[in-house]
C-alpha cells in the first residue's frame, strides 16, 4: 500500500497532448476512478502510473520513491487489463502465478499461493484449464486473480468490466469493491461508465482533453458541478443546461423567446462579479424540475415532447424554443399531460455557470 | 447461390476434373516413375515395380551426398537465419515507434521484388567473391537469408502485429524484464508464424538452383538441384528412371518437415482475447 503522487505530469502523442499537467494525489489505501469520454487521457494516465507509457514532463511519486522513469516492473504496481490479457498458452495456475514465478518463488509455494487466491475468486476448480475455455466472468476473475497474488503496492484497472454482459457486469462490479476494502489497497481505476466510478470510487477525477475537471468524492462531484463539462458529463440522463441572460435590475433570468424566471432563492449566493446582460448557463437536473399545469409567478412555458416510462421512474422530456428540458419523475408510469405545461425549478438546487463555464453558484 | 442447370453443372465438374488430372498426373509420375525399370514421361503402372533405380541413386556418392548433407546444410542454415532475424526485426518492427518503420518495410518488400534473382547476380557474385564467400554453404546461406528476409519480415510483422500488446504489457506490469517477456509471453504466441516462415525459408533454400549454380565450384559441396546433371548423359539426355528416384526423394524432407511441424505444433492460431 502507498500513496500515489502525481507532479505536473504531461504525455503528448506527436501534437496531440494526452495528458496536460495533471496533478493528482491518491491517498494510502484509497480508491479512485478516473471518469470521462473517450479520448480524455484517462488511460493514457493509467499507463504513465504503469510505466507503459513515459512522461514528456513532470513526476510520479509511489509512496516516497520517484518512480518516473522506472521501468513498469520496479513500481511495484498490478494491473488489470481490458481485455484481460490472460496467456493464452498457459493454464490458469500458470497464468495467476506466472508473477510469482518471475520473482522466483519455488513451485509449491506458487502453487498454494495461487490456490490460495482462486479459491477466494471462486475460481479454484479452473486451475488447469486454459483461458480460451472459462467464459468471459471467469476470465475476468482470473486477470483479477493474477494482480491479487503478488501484494503490489498500487492496483490499476483499466476499464476491467466494459467486456462483461449488463447482469455480470453489476455482480463484478460488487465484487471488486469487497475485495477493495478487504484487501485495503490503493487503487485507480479507469472508466467511461460514470455508474461504475460512482458506485466504486471513494472520489473521482472526471477528465477531458487531458485535464482533470473536477475531483471529488461521487456524491460531492454529482451535487456541485464545478464547470459545464461535468454538469453535462455526470448524471443520466445528464443536468438540464439553459441558456440565459441575467437581467439584474429585475432580478430575472431570461430565456431565450422571452421566458424568464425569478432569481429568487438564489441572489444572496451570487457572485460580486456577476454583471447586468450577462450571458450564464442555468443548470438544474432532471430531478428538482415540478411540472405544473397552470403558469405560476416564476415557471416556464414548455410543450411536452415524449414522455418515457424507465420501470422505476419515468421521465417527461419538454420542449422549449429548441432547448430540451428532461424532468425526472419518482413514478413508475408516467402522468398524463395536457400538450402545454409549466415548469417549476427549485432554484435552491439550481447552478449557474459563465461564460467560460466555470461554477459562479 | 443459384441453382445450375444439369449442363453447367456437368461443364463444372469436367473442367474441375480436368484442373485436379492436371495437378495430380506429376504427382502420380512422381510415385510410379522411380518403381518402374523403364520409365518413360508417361505415367504407368510398373509391371515389375523394383527399387533398383533407388539403389542405382544411393550407389551415386556425389548425389547422396548432395541431397543428405549439402542441402541440408544450406536448407537448414537458411531456415535457422530467416527464422531468427525474421522473428526479431519483425517484432523489434512492430512493437516499437520508430518514424517510417512502415515504408521501410514496404521499400524493402519493393526492393527485394524488383532488384532479386538473375537481375542481382553479378553483384551478388561480386560481393561473395570480395568476402572470400565462394564455394562455401555459409555464403550461399546468407545470400538465400538475404533474398527471403523481406517477404519473411513481412508476413512475420503482420503477424505480430496482430497479437495484442496488452500480453506482454500485463507481464511487464507483474515484474518482467523485457527479455523474460519476449521469451515467455511473445515466442509462445508468435511460434505459429515463426514456424510458417521458417518451413517457407527451408523450402525454398532446399529448391534453391541458381545461387548455388553460381556461388559454388567443388562439386562435392553442390546441393541436389545441381546433382541432378549426374544422371546426365554426357550428350546431355536424362536417364529418366534415375532422375524420378532422385526426385522421389528429394521431395522427401520437405513433406516430413511439414508433417513434423504440424503433427507437433499445428499450423493453428491462437485466438482466446476477449476483444
Amino acid at each position: 500500500m502507498a500513496e500515489v503522487r502525481l507532479d505536473n505530469v504531461t504525455r503528448q502523442f506527436g501534437s496531440v497532448v494526452a495528458v496536460n499537467a495533471i496533478n493528482l494525489t491518491i491517498a494510502d489505501g484509497e480508491f479512485v476512478a478516473l471518469l470521462g469520454p473517450s479520448g480524455c487521457g484517462k488511460t493514457t494516465t493509467l499507463r504513465l502510473i504503469a510505466g507503459l507509457e513515459q512522461a514528456d514532463g513532470g513526476h510520479m511519486y509511489i509512496g516516497d520513491r520517484d518512480v518516473t522513469n522506472l521501468p513498469p516492473r520496479d513500481r511495484d504496481i498490478a494491473m488489470v487489463f481490458q481485455d484481460y490479457a490472460l496467456y493464452p498458452h498457459m493454464t490458469i495456475l500458470d497464468n495467476i502465478g506466472y508473477p510469482l514465478k518471475v520473482r522466483g518463488t519455488p513451485r509449491a509455494e506458487l502453487t498454494k499461493r495461487v490456490t490460495e487466491v482462486a479459491e477466494r475468486l471462486q475460481i479454484g476448480n479452473l486451475l488447469q484449464r486454459r483461458p480460451g475455455q472459462l467464459s468471459g466472468g471467469q476470465q475476468q476473475r482470473a486477470s483479477v486473480a493474477r494482480a491479487v497474488v503478488y501484494h503490489a503496492q498500487v492496483f490499476l484497472f483499466d476499464e476491467p468490466l466494459s467486456n462483461l454482459d449488463a447482469k455480470l457486469r453489476v455482480e463484478a462490479r460488487a465484487f471488486l469493491k469487497r475485495l477493495q476494502h478487504e484487501l485495503d489497497v490503493t487503487a485507480v481505476y479507469v472508466t467511461h461508465d460514470q455508474a461504475e466510478a460512482m458506485a466504486l470510487a471513494d472520489r473521482i477525477a472526471v477528465m477531458n482533453h487531458g485535464r482533470i475537471m473536477q475531483l471529488g468524492a461521487p456524491l460531492e462531484v454529482y451535487r456541485r458541478p464545478q464547470n459545464l463539462f461535468v454538469a453535462s458529463f455526470i448524471g443520466s440522463p445528464p443536468m438540464n443546461l439553459l441558456p440565459c441572460r441575467v437581467d439584474l435590475g429585475a432580478r430575472r433570468l431570461v430565456f431565450a423567446g422571452g421566458a424568464a424566471l425569478e432569481m429568487t432563492g438564489m441572489m444572496e449566493r451570487l457572485p460580486a462579479s456577476l454583471r447586468d446582460g450577462e450571458m450564464v448557463t442555468l443548470g438544474i437536473r432532471p430531478e428538482h424540475i415540478t411540472i405544473r399545469e397552470t403558469a405560476g409567478a416564476s415557471t416556464l412555458p414548455v410543450k411536452v415532447y415524449v414522455t418515457e416510462p424507465l420501470g422505476g421512474e419515468s421521465l417527461v422530456i419538454t420542449q422549449m424554443g429548441d432547448l430540451l428540458i428532461s424532468i425526472r419523475l419518482f413514478q413508475d408510469e408516467p402522468p398524463s399531460l395536457p400538450d402545454a405545461v409549466w415548469l417549476e425549478l427549485n432554484m435552491t438546487h439550481t447552478f449557474l455557470y459563465g461564460a467560460e463555464g466555470e461554477l459562479m453558484r | 447461390m443459384n441453382r445450375m442447370s444439369p449442363l453447367a453443372r456437368a461443364g463444372l465438374f469436367l473442367l474441375a476434373i480436368l484442373l485436379g488430372l492436371f495437378f495430380v498426373l506429376p504427382m502420380l509420375w512422381l510415385i510410379t516413375a522411380p518403381l518402374n525399370p523403364r520409365t518413360t514421361l508417361s505415367v504407368t503402372l510398373p509391371s515389375q515395380p523394383s527399387l533398383d533405380n533407388f539403389r542405382a541413386v544411393f550407389d551415386n556418392g556425389f548425389a547422396i551426398r548432395a541431397l543428405l548433407v549439402n542441402n541440408l546444410i544450406i536448407g537448414g542454415g537458411a531456415m535457422v537465419l530467416v527464422a531468427v532475424v525474421a522473428t526479431l526485426a519483425s517484432y523489434s518492427l512492430s512493437r516499437t515507434r520508430v518514424p517510417g518503420s512502415k515504408l521501410l518495410v514496404y521499400v524493402l518488400i519493393l526492393f527485394s521484388s524488383v532488384v532479386s534473382g538473375t537481375a542481382a547476380m553479378v553483384p551478388i557474385f561480386l560481393l561473395a567473391y570480395n568476402l572470400g564467400l565462394i564455394n562455401e554453404h555459409i555464403g550461399v546461406i546468407l545470400v538465400m537469408t538475404g533474398g527471403l528476409l523481406p517477404s519473411a519480415i513481412f508476413i512475420m510483422r503482420d503477424f505480430v502485429d496482430s497479437i495484442p500488446r496488452s500480453y506482454e504489457e500485463a507481464a511487464l506490469v507483474c515484474g518482467a524484464s523485457p527479455r523474460r517477456t519476449f521469451w515467455d509471453v511473445a515466442m509462445p504466441l508468435v511460434r505459429p508464424g515463426v514456424l510458417v516462415v521458417a518451413i517457407w525459408a527451408f523450402v525454398n533454400a532446399w529448391g534453391a538452383f541458381l545461387v548455388p549454380l553460381v556461388l559454388l565450384r567443388s562439386p562435392e559441396k553442390m546441393p541436389a538441384s545441381i546433382a541432378f546433371y549426374s544422371f546426365y548423359t554426357e550428350a546431355g539426355t536424362p536417364n529418366l528412371p534415375l532422375v524420378s528416384a532422385y526426385a522421389f526423394l528429394y521431395t522427401i524432407p520437405v513433406l516430413l518437415l511439414y508433417l513434423i511441424i504440424n503433427w507437433r505444433f499445428g499450423f493453428r492460431f491462437f485466438g482466446g482475447i476477449k476483444r
